[in-house]
């Protein structure tokens, strides 16, 4: 069975002071191979603790994750993981960042140099490959984050916000690279993020997650993904569609939102 | 309550010397605002820059705007030398730089004694000598009437009393009194300025001679540059209490970096344990936070009765001074990892080794450069102060012994290495941090 099945997910943790959160409940996701699955939802819906557990960072309380058909315990190579940012090693020059997973596996100095060499063409940093990452600018550093991920070749890259960082115009453009490295190398992709527009143009399938207890509120197949591949996002933007579901998840977690501070509010 | 008003008392003292200082500090800080005005004077004349720095409108507050002013700083130096010079009659500086010095060399004053109704002068001949001279008084003819002329030598900066009537016809005993000096009244507790400085009188009636002292240092006090500079070079070649000057100096610095090297050989290791263990971060947060504010110095008397005055115990000392430094850095550095890092590099496929070989230990570096410079100044200061206490060989006990003999100028020239050597260690490591760890602050 290939993909990646999330079964019945839930996470309950106490607290010191004898309450205990329940961060997910029943949360089921079957993802085919090669699919993108953006997530969205208000702060303390369970989003990056869902992505921790798929990852492998955390144990569930009860559920389990099978990749390929084999239940997943601990972090894992086939898993690659693209972070906010602050996860690059400063240490290391742009190609070393790059090569760090095959470097980790034991491969050869040749095979690894071609791979990394490939990556930065495809990401269009070649010309920095021995730059240190620390004199990168933020958008260029998300792209050392996504060619060290894939220089890996994960089954499964999981995305916690990786352009959340980033300037309006360089998210933009972040945006159709990550839409194109799907579509030229076929990884099946979690994404999280905060902007429904980005959930919208990236996410073949989007997930919107209600909090308290974490869970799946809605779920929509779209089509934007597959129209942006090779166009400008921005034509994409101005679809009829894309307006109007995106004004109804808006909506959908304003309503969240307000009743979250409606709730503290009491 | 006689606490109190013992510190009461001390204090008092203490702002009694601060008041009296008041002065020289005050000159001191119109001297730099002096030469700050003249700078600012003759830069004007200069090409003006149009740096990024220059242009701004908004400087004072802006700390960014605010850099070390290089000609300050070589200001101040040259200034502290030549006030140095100045006061101590450098031969470097030309003379009319010079403070007033002390007087030296041959004067005289003449004394008026009144005895049963008659009154008689007499003159005293005076030679000030340099320190380190013996000069016997000039031979003089007595001279006539009662009153008997005199002669006197004596070292610069001392001064004499003087039974100028112990050689007169008519003595104290007859009833002679001196009732003037260079013809200006004089009675006992008075006194008279002359020439070469100041006599004054006993409650009994002995004349006491000062000769003037100038305001340059006695060289007790401060020797001057060249003095301290000749020192430097002889006991550079010819050495200070069976050892050469290399030897001290090598002594101490051999110290100070087997000890951090041990200390740092243990700490760090330690820290590690404490940073990635729960059971090592109890077993061991009592003792390192107890350890860490006693002062090394402390522990100096304990050390001497473990293990005497040799090198084994300087060593042990610095490597106790390090060991809690070194343990504490070693231990921020990896708590301080970020969590995404570990995280990422667990995502990428690598084992808890390679972890600890790629991600934790390049994290902790910019830590332990951090740590080592400090424990590098602890240990240089704490081995001086050892050596201060009891040594064999070392700068601390060159100057310790120095100052008992009234040395000063092996005192001043063994404080100005020692600075010399802990200013260099510092710079060093810097330079080490820069070069060996670059990415210190830009995670």
């Amino acid at each position: 069975m290939s993909g990646l099945q999330i079964d019945k997910l839930s996470m309950r943790f106490d607290l010191p002071n004898g309450a205990s959160v329940q961060a997910l409940q029943d949360v089921s996701i079957d993802l085919k191979a090669g699919e993108l699955l953006s997530v969205l939802g208000p702060s303390g819906c369970g989003k990056t603790t869902l992505l921790n557990i798929v990852a492998g960072f955390l144990a569930p309380t009860s559920g389990e994750i099978t990749l390929n058909g084999t239940r997943v315990f601990g972090p894992g190579p086939e898993r690659g993981m693209v972070f906010q940012q602050g996860a690059l090693f400063e240490w290391m020059s742009v190609r070393e960042n790059v090569g760090f997973g095959p470097r980790m596996k034991g491969m050869a100095e040749k095979p690894k140099r071609e791979i990394v060499d490939h990556l930065l063409n495809v990401v269009g940093l070649q010309e920095f490959k021995e730059k240190a990452v620390y004199e990168l600018s933020g958008g260029m550093q998300q792209r050392v984050a996504l060619a060290r991920c894939l220089a890996n070749e994960p089954d499964v890259i999981l995305m916690d916000e990786p352009l959340g960082a980033l300037d309006a115009l360089t998210r933009e453009k972040m945006q159709g690279l990550v839409l194109k490295l799907w579509k030229e190398t076929g990884k099946t992709i979690i994404l999280i993020t905060h902007s429904v527009e980005e959930a919208l143009l990236l996410g073949e399938r989007l997930i919107v997650m209600a909090p308290r207890p974490g869970r799946i509120h809605k779920e929509y197949n779209l089509p934007f993904a597959e129209m942006g591949v090779g166009q400008d996002l921005r034509e994409v933007k101005k679809h009829p569609d894309f307006a109007t579901v995106r004004e109804e998840i808006l909506s959908m977690i304003w309503d969240m939102e307000e009743e979250i501070m409606g709730g503290a509010a009491k | 309550m006689t606490l109190i008003a013992d510190l009461w008392a001390e204090l008092y003292a203490v702002l009694t010397t601060l008041v009296g200082a008041a002065p020289y500090i005050i000159g001191y800080v119109l001297l730099i605002l002096l030469c700050g005005f003249v700078w600012s004077f003759i830069k004007r004349m200069l090409t003006p820059k149009s740096d990024y720095s220059s242009l701004k409108t908004v400087t004072f507050g802006d700390e960014s705007s605010v850099s070390s002013d290089t000609v300050a700083s070589v200001v101040s130096i040259v200034l502290i030398f030549v006030l140095w010079g100045t006061f101590t009659g450098s031969k470097f500086l030309p003379g009319f730089m010079h403070m007033p010095g002390a007087f030296e060399g041959t004067s005289s004053f003449d004394y008026t004694v009144e005895a049963n109704g008659q009154s008689d002068d007499a003159t005293v001949a005076i030679t000030v000598f340099p320190t380190g001279e013996d000069v016997d008084a000039p031979a003089i003819e007595a001279g006539e009437g009662f009153a008997k002329n005199d002669a006197l030598a004596l070292p610069v900066y001392r001064s004499q009393l003087l039974r100028v009537d112990r050689n007169d016809t008519l003595g104290r005993d007859a009833g002679a009194q001196i009732t003037a000096v260079d013809g200006q009244p004089i009675a006992p507790g008075g006194q008279v300025d002359v020439d070469f400085g100041v006599v004054s009188m006993t409650a009994k009636g002995t004349l006491n001679i000062k000769p003037s002292t100038g305001w340059q240092m006695e060289p007790i006090w401060l020797p001057s540059p060249e003095a301290v500079l000749s020192r430097l070079g002889e006991i550079a070649t010819s050495g200070f209490r069976n050892s050469t000057l290399a030897e001290h100096l090598g002594f101490s610095l051999f110290r100070v970096i087997v000890g951090f090297l041990l200390g740092a050989i243990v700490g760090i290791p330690l820290g590690y344990a404490m940073g990635l263990s729960n059971w090592f971060r109890g077993w061991f947060d009592p003792i390192v936070e107890f350890m860490r504010p006693v002062p090394p110095l402390a522990l100096i008397p304990l050390v001497i009765i473990w293990a005497g005055i040799g090198e084994v115990g300087k060593i042990i000392l610095l490597f106790l001074a390090a060991l809690w430094i070194m343990a504490i850095a070693a231990r921020s550095g990896v708590s301080g990892v970020r969590i995404s890092k570990v995280h990422a590099a667990y995502s990428l496929g690598a084992s808890k080794w390679q972890i600890m070989r790629h991600v934790i230990i390049p994290n902790s570096l910019p830590e332990i450069f951090t740590g080592a410079r400090v424990a590098m100044g602890v240990c240089w200061g704490t081995v001086v102060a050892a050596e201060l206490v009891a040594a064999e060989k070392g700068a601390g006990m060159m100057i310790m012994v120095a100052s008992k003999f009234q040395s000063t100028d092996i005192v001043l020239m063994g404080i100005i290495l020692i600075g010399i050597i802990g200013f260099t260690i510092d710079m060093l490591m810097r330079w080490a941090e820069r070069w060996l760890v670059p990415w210190k602050g830009k995670g």
